[in-house]
């Protein structure tokens, strides 16, 4: 069951307005509206460098030069505040190689949730995390001598650490084999459903878009959709989202080109 | 389920800085190479040096008492460097910052493990200087190792700094020659400093090293606190401060 009935229908997780990202002399994000609803699974999707990380680090407030509104969890983007209530998995796996598993959640654990009194809760929250991500039986393993899907599995335990309220993944299923993605996305649509959080999720995988509850396609820094599956691949008539994603993309072209000519 | 109490983002909680002072420790633990290399090393070169210097102890006692400054710089300043640098390229950083922790945690729990490791490695060095290599200290050993634990800070700070100019390990490493080495040829190691070119000397009046060196030298010519130690200290402490705040704004919660 999802969680909706605690909050307001009207306040989203996530709501973007005229929302520009300029990185250098490029302009990564142009003027994108959206809104991410409360508990449920949205997808970003896109080819790669259309502008999903940079979107994802403007939500979690690590992205300069971001320009227009966005607001997250009723705060700007960035507001300290939101710091314990938003957990952030990058591309990389951003984890410390020359701790174990363990000692790296033990870290992040004592940086979210501090002091001497907590030390009871942040051991379950980490024995909890590191289970969620099945890496029980590495717990005491250097990270740097895991796999690569197993260190993105641990970077991926610190961001669950603490129940965030919002959960922002990109790509977190790059390089993992089909039992794990299977795995990941039951354990994403059990955080979502039983401790009613929001997950934002990019991947350029499309197959993986049916998994999720709303799509955001994007390309080349513009959205080109904000639907469910199943409202994109009607209106589109297609059979897969990808399909869907790609008659949207030479219906923009062929737009494109419209606009070059009359120009 | 439980829940997390917010937990608010200070400029510097104790509990913060001793977490991340740990993980650091935690994390030099799992490489006990550099650890022997950083506290090997010094007494290695001071053991060299009285026997290089074999026939005139009077030059064995300025150097290595300048030497037990110069060392503890040098080994922060390079580990501190590499160290952020991987924290920047690792994504830990930007993890961190988007998490409720302060800057100055993070720097002082740098520090505060790099300072540990200081005092181990100055300890050694010093005792073995003063007890087996017969260096002659006319003011207390005590002092010796407060001047190496504060150029060790001056080392943590003026690394963290550098290693915000680095993109890669190859150029953070090649800072140690463009920041320290200077430093080392202006401090009065190889000649006093007032017999060198005016215009040196002062260039030598400005760089922090040369006031650790002095410091040294007046612990090892006095018996008691000279105001010119008080001074050198305070310099020394002051530009490490300085530093560590400068080093404190390259680190930005938001990037490009």
């Amino acid at each position: 069951m999802m969680n909706y009935s605690s909050r307001p229908a009207e306040e989203p997780a996530v709501r973007a307005r005229d929302l520009t990202v300029v990185r250098g002399p490029r302009t990564v994000l142009r003027g994108l509206g959206f809104s991410v609803p409360h508990g449920q699974i949205t997808g970003l999707l896109g080819p790669s460098g259309c502008g999903k990380s940079t979107l994802m680090r403007a939500v979690v407030g690590t992205q300069a030069k971001v320009t227009g509104t966005l607001d997250v969890l009723g705060h700007p983007a960035g507001h300290p505040g939101l710091r314990t209530r938003i957990g952030y998995v990058t591309q990389a796996p951003s984890v410390y190689d020359d701790l174990t598993v363990r000692q790296n959640l033990d870290y992040f654990a004592a940086i979210l949730d501090p002091g001497r009194a907590a030390a009871a809760r942040r051991a379950e929250h980490v024995t909890r995390a590191i289970t969620d991500v099945d890496l029980t039986g590495h717990a005491d393993t250097l990270a740097g001598n895991l796999s690569g899907g197993q260190r993105s599995r641990v970077s991926l335990a610190v961001a669950l650490l603490g129940t965030p309220d919002l959960l922002v993944l990109d790509e977190p299923t790059v390089g993992l084999d089909p039992v794990l993605r299977r795995d990941l996305w039951q354990l994403f649509h059990t955080i979502a459903a039983e401790r009613g959080a929001t997950l934002l999720i990019s991947s350029h995988v499309m197959d993986e878009a049916e998994r999720c509850h709303r799509l955001l396609l994007m390309r080349a820094g513009e959205l080109l959709a904000d639907d469910t599956p199943d409202a994109l691949r009607d209106r589109t008539g297609s059979d897969t989202v990808e399909a869907a994603f790609l008659h949207l993309v030479d219906e923009a072209t062929a737009a494109g080109r419209t606009k070059e000519t009359t120009r | 389920m439980s829940t997390t109490t917010p937990a608010p983002t200070r400029a510097l909680s104790a509990s913060r800085t001793t977490a991340t002072a740990a993980r650091v420790l935690r994390q030099l633990r799992h490489d006990p190479r550099t650890i022997a290399l950083m506290v090997l090393i010094p007494c290695v070169m001071l053991f060299l040096l009285r026997y290089v210097f074999d026939g005139s102890a009077r030059t064995f006692d300025s150097i290595g008492a300048s030497l037990l400054g110069i060392f503890p710089l040098i080994t922060m300043f390079l580990v501190t460097s590499i160290a952020t640098l991987r924290e920047r390229t690792s994504g830990t950083l930007e993890r961190l910052l988007a998490m409720p922790l302060g800057k100055g945690d993070l720097i002082a729990g740098y520090a505060l493990a790099f300072g540990t490791l200081a005092i181990i490695q100055s300890a050694l060095a010093t005792g073995l200087a003063v007890w087996f290599l017969g260096l002659d200290v006319t003011g207390s050993p005590w002092l010796l190792l407060l001047v190496a634990l504060l150029d060790a800070l001056l080392g943590t700070a003026l690394g963290l700094f550098v290693s915000a100019f680095a993109a890669s390990e190859f150029q953070a490493v090649q800072f140690m020659p463009a920041v320290i080495f200077p430093q080392i040829l202006l401090c009065g190691l190889f000649t006093p400093r007032d017999n060198m070119h005016p215009v040196l000397e002062a260039i030598s009046n400005v760089l922090p090293m040369s006031y650790a060196v002095d410091g040294m030298n007046e612990v090892l010519t006095h018996t008691d606190l000279t105001a010119a130690f008080i001074q050198d200290t305070a310099i020394v402490t002051g530009t490490a401060l300085l530093v560590l705040t400068l080093g404190a704004a390259t680190l930005k919660r938001r990037t490009a």
